[in-house]
C-alpha cells in the first residue's frame, strides 16, 4: 500500500490559507504533531503553549468567544486525560468551535500508558456537544478541514502522523456521519476504524476466496453514531456484525454498534475486537497489535466464531498478504 | 553484585572520584546506546552528575532485590501477583531508607545507565531498551527498573511523592523522599499545585532535585514558555530553593545538605544539555531526541565516545 510522508503537515498549511482566522496552539510537540509547517508559514498564527495543557484548552476557549478557530496540537492524552475538566466546562459545555487534534491513538506509540490514548473515545463521547472523528489514510486526514466546516461545536480528531497509509482516492473527501464503503456483502458486516481498517484489509482480501460476503465499512465519525450506511449493512449482515478499533473494549466502536444494534432493534450478533480492558505497554505497533488482541488473526477467528465453521485461512496466508509496516526496523521515539 | 548508595565509597574518601567515574559512565552508556538506537542523549548529558550522586553518595537506598537482567514484561498475561515493581531496583520500602522517585520518566534511559554504574541492573539490560516485551522501557513505567511511578505525563510525580512523604512522616518513617524533576515540566500547573500542598504540610522530609536544562521538545526553554526566575518562584511557594552547577558534584552534594526545616528543599541544578560531548552543542536547542542518520555522523560520534572510553573528559 502506498503511504504518504506527514499528510497532516502540508493539509494544515492549506488550512491555515483557507481559513485566515484559524490559529495553531500547541504544547511543546509542534513538530511532533507535524504543525511546525503552519508555525513557519503563519508565525502570527501559531501560539506556544509549553506544558500546561490544562491552560491551553482554556486558553483555546477564550480564542473561540472571539470568532477565531483554535487549532489545539498535542498528544490525545494530554487533552481527553489531563485537561478532560477544562474540554469540558470551558469547551464542551460553551458548546464552542475548537478543533483538538490529538495524536498518538492507542497502539501507535511505543511511549507507553503516559502517551497511548487507549479510551478516549469512549471519555469523549460522554461530552455534549462534543464530535468526534477518527482518521484511518492520507486521505482522511486532507479532508479535516472540509469536515470541520460541517461542525459547529467542538471537535476531537483521533489523528495519524509519520508514514501514513493511502487507502482512498485522494480528493475524495472525509464527510460528517458517513462511512466509507470498502465492499458490500451480506454474510457479515465490518466496521474498522483508524489503523483497524489497513489491517483488516490484509484479512478481508482472502474471504472471497473462502466465500464469504463482507459489507466492509471504514467508520470515521464516532459521534455521531447514525450514518444510514451503517444501519443498512448492519441490518442485512445475515451471521453478524464485527467491529475492529484501536481503542480499549469500552466506549469506542464496538459501544457505539452495540447502542445503535439495540436501539434499532436490528437483532444481530456482535463480536467486538479492541485492545481489551486494560493499559497497553510500550512495545512497537506491530507487537501490540498482535498481542493485545487487534491483529488480523483476531479478526479470523471473530469471522469463524460468527459464520461457525473454519475458513481455512491459514496464519501463513494472512503473513504473505500485504503487511502493515507501522513502524521500520527501529522503533520510533514518542516524542 | 555491589551495592552503592548507602555508605560513601571509601568511608569519608574519595566519593567525589567515584561519582565522576558513575557520571561518566552514565554519559558513555547513553552514548553508545544513541549512536546504534538513537534516544534520549541531552538528557543524559544534563543529569550525569546528579543520577551520580544520587545513586552514588546522597541517597540512602537498601540493595536492590531487582533481577539484574530484568525478566519480559507481558502485560497481558502479568499475574498481578508476580508484578516486579521497578522501585525494587531503589530498595524498595523500609522505614530508614530513601525512596526515590523519578517524574520525567523520559530520563529512563539515564536512570537505567545509573542503576548500572551503581551496580543495581546488569550492563546488558541496555540492550532490551524499547525492544518488543521488555520492562526496559523507553518511557519508564512502573514495572521499569528504577521507577516507582510512571511519570510520561509531566507533574505527576512530585504530587505522588508528596502522598508518600507525609504517609512516610505520618508513619514514624526517618527515610528521606526524593524526586528528581525536569524543568519544562514546570510549566505544569500541579507542580506548583504540588509545592505549595508541600509547604503548607510542612513537608521536609522531601527534596527535589531539577535538572535545569533550559531545553523542551520545541527548542530552548525561554523561547517556548519562559520559566523563569524559578528561584524566586520556588521561595514564594514556601520552598528553600538552592541554585548550583549541576554539574558541580561538591556542589550539588553542599546544596542537598542545606538546611531546610519545616519547607521542602528545592535543589536547582542548572545544567548543559551537551555537557561532556561537546559535539553535540551542534544540534542544541533540537536536542529532545536524538538520532544520527548518516554513518559519516555515527562516525564523528563513535570518535567521541573513544575520547569518553579514554577516561578523556573531553570538555
Amino acid at each position: 500500500m502506498k503511504r504518504v510522508r506527514q499528510p497532516h503537515r502540508a493539509a494544515l498549511i492549506k488550512w491555515g490559507r483557507r481559513q485566515s482566522e484559524s490559529i495553531v496552539i500547541s504544547g511543546d510537540l509542534t513538530a511532533s504533531c507535524e504543525a511546525d509547517g503552519f508555525r513557519q508559514e503563519f508565525p502570527d498564527r501559531f501560539i506556544s503553549m509549553g506544558l500546561m495543557e490544562q491552560n491551553m484548552m482554556s486558553f483555546a476557549a477564550g480564542l473561540a468567544r472571539e470568532g477565531l478557530v483554535p487549532l489545539v496540537h498535542t498528544f490525545g492524552v494530554f487533552m481527553y486525560r489531563r485537561a478532560l475538566d477544562q474540554v469540558e466546562m470551558s469547551i464542551s459545555y460553551a458548546d464552542l468551535p475548537v478543533r483538538m487534534f490529538g495524536f498518538l491513538p492507542g497502539v501507535t506509540t511505543p511511549g507507553g500508558p503516559s502517551h497511548q490514548a487507549t479510551n478516549d473515545i469512549g471519555v469523549l463521547r460522554t461530552l455534549a456537544n462534543m464530535s468526534i472523528v477518527e482518521v484511518g489514510d492520507a486521505t482522511d486526514i486532507e479532508g479535516l478541514f472540509e469536515l470541520s466546516l460541517e461542525v459547529e461545536g467542538p471537535l476531537y480528531i483521533r489523528m495519524l502522523r509519520g508514514d501514513v497509509p493511502r487507502i482512498f482516492p485522494g480528493g475524495t473527501g472525509l464527510k460528517l456521519n458517513t462511512a466509507r464503503v470498502l465492499s458490500a456483502g451480506t454474510d457479515i458486516a465490518l466496521l474498522t476504524s483508524g489503523i483497524c481498517t489497513e489491517e483488516a484489509l490484509r484479512v478481508t482480501g482472502l474471504l472471497s476466496g473462502a466465500g464469504v460476503s463482507v459489507a466492509h465499512l471504514h467508520v470515521t465519525t464516532l459521534k455521531p453514531f447514525s450514518d444510514p450506511h451503517l444501519l443498512e449493512a448492519i441490518a442485512n449482515a445475515r451471521y453478524g456484525v464485527i467491529t475492529m478499533e484501536n481503542h480499549s473494549s469500552i466506549g469506542g466502536l464496538g459501544s457505539c454498534a452495540a447502542e445503535i444494534i439495540a436501539q434499532e432493534g436490528l437483532g444481530k450478533r456482535l463480536k467486538r475486537i479492541s485492545t481489551g480492558d486494560r493499559y497497553l505497554q510500550g512495545a512497537s505497533t506491530t507487537w501490540l497489535m498482535a498481542n493485545y488482541g487487534i491483529g488480523a488473526g483476531a479478526l479470523v477467528d471473530s469471522l469463524e466464531q460468527l459464520i461457525g465453521e473454519p475458513l481455512g485461512i491459514s496464519a501463513e496466508s494472512i503473513a504473505s498478504a500485504e503487511t502493515s509496516e507501522f513502524t521500520g526496523a527501529d522503533q520510533l521515539e514518542a516524542l | 553484585m555491589p551495592q552503592s548508595g548507602a555508605a560513601p565509597v571509601g568511608a569519608g574518601g574519595n566519593w567525589v572520584n567515584e561519582c565522576q567515574r558513575m557520571a561518566d559512565g552514565i554519559r558513555r552508556r547513553a552514548l553508545a546506546h544513541t549512536i546504534v538506537h538513537g534516544g534520549y542523549l541531552s538528557q543524559a548529558c544534563s543529569s550525569a552528575e546528579i543520577f551520580a550522586l544520587l545513586y552514588g553518595h546522597a541517597m540512602k537506598l537498601g540493595p536492590s532485590s531487582g533481577p539484574p537482567i530484568p525478566p519480559r514484561y507481558e502485560g497481558w498475561i502479568e499475574d498481578k501477583l508476580e508484578r516486579v515493581p521497578g522501585m525494587v531496583y531503589n530498595g524498595g520500602r523500609a522505614a530508614e531508607t530513601d525512596r526515590f522517585f523519578v517524574s520525567p520518566t523520559h530520563y529512563a534511559l539515564v536512570v537505567y545507565s545509573a542503576l548500572i554504574e551503581a551496580g543495581r541492573l546488569d550492563g546488558s539490560a541496555l540492550d532490551q531498551f524499547n525492544t518488543d516485551g521488555s520492562r526496559v522501557e523507553m518511557i519508564g513505567g512502573e514495572r521499569s527498573p528504577g521507577h516507582e511511578v510512571n511519570g510520561g505525563s509531566f507533574g505527576q510525580a512530585v504530587s505522588q511523592a508528596a502522598g508518600v512523604a507525609w504517609a512516610r512522616r505520618f508513619l514514624g518513617d526517618t527515610g528521606k523522599v526524593w524526586v528528581f524533576l525536569g524543568d519544562g515540566e514546570l510549566q505544569e500547573g500541579q507542580s506548583w499545585e504540588a509545592l505549595m500542598s508541600m509547604s503548607f504540610h510542612k513537608i521536609d522530609n522531601m527534596i527535589l532535585v531539577i535538572d535545569v536544562n533550559g531545553q523542551q521538545v520545541d527548542g530552548r526553554t525561554e523561547d517556548t514558555m519562559d520559566i523563569e526566575p524559578l528561584a524566586r518562584k520556588f521561595e514564594a511557594f514556601g520552598a528553600v530553593p538552592v541554585a548550583v552547577d549541576g554539574h558541580d558534584l561538591e556542589a550539588l552534594n553542599t546544596a542537598c545538605e542545606a538546611p531546610h526545616d519545616g519547607k521542602p528543599l528545592a535543589v536547582l541544578a542548572y545544567t548543559t544539555p551537551h555537557q561532556g560531548i561537546p559535539i553535540l552543542e551542534e544540534r542544541f536547542p533540537h536536542l529532545h531526541y536524538v538520532r544520527f542518520r548518516s554513518e559519516n555522523e555515527r562516525d564523528r560520534y563513535r570518535a567521541a565516545l573513544s575520547e569518553l572510553d579514554a577516561g578523556g573528559r573531553a570538555a
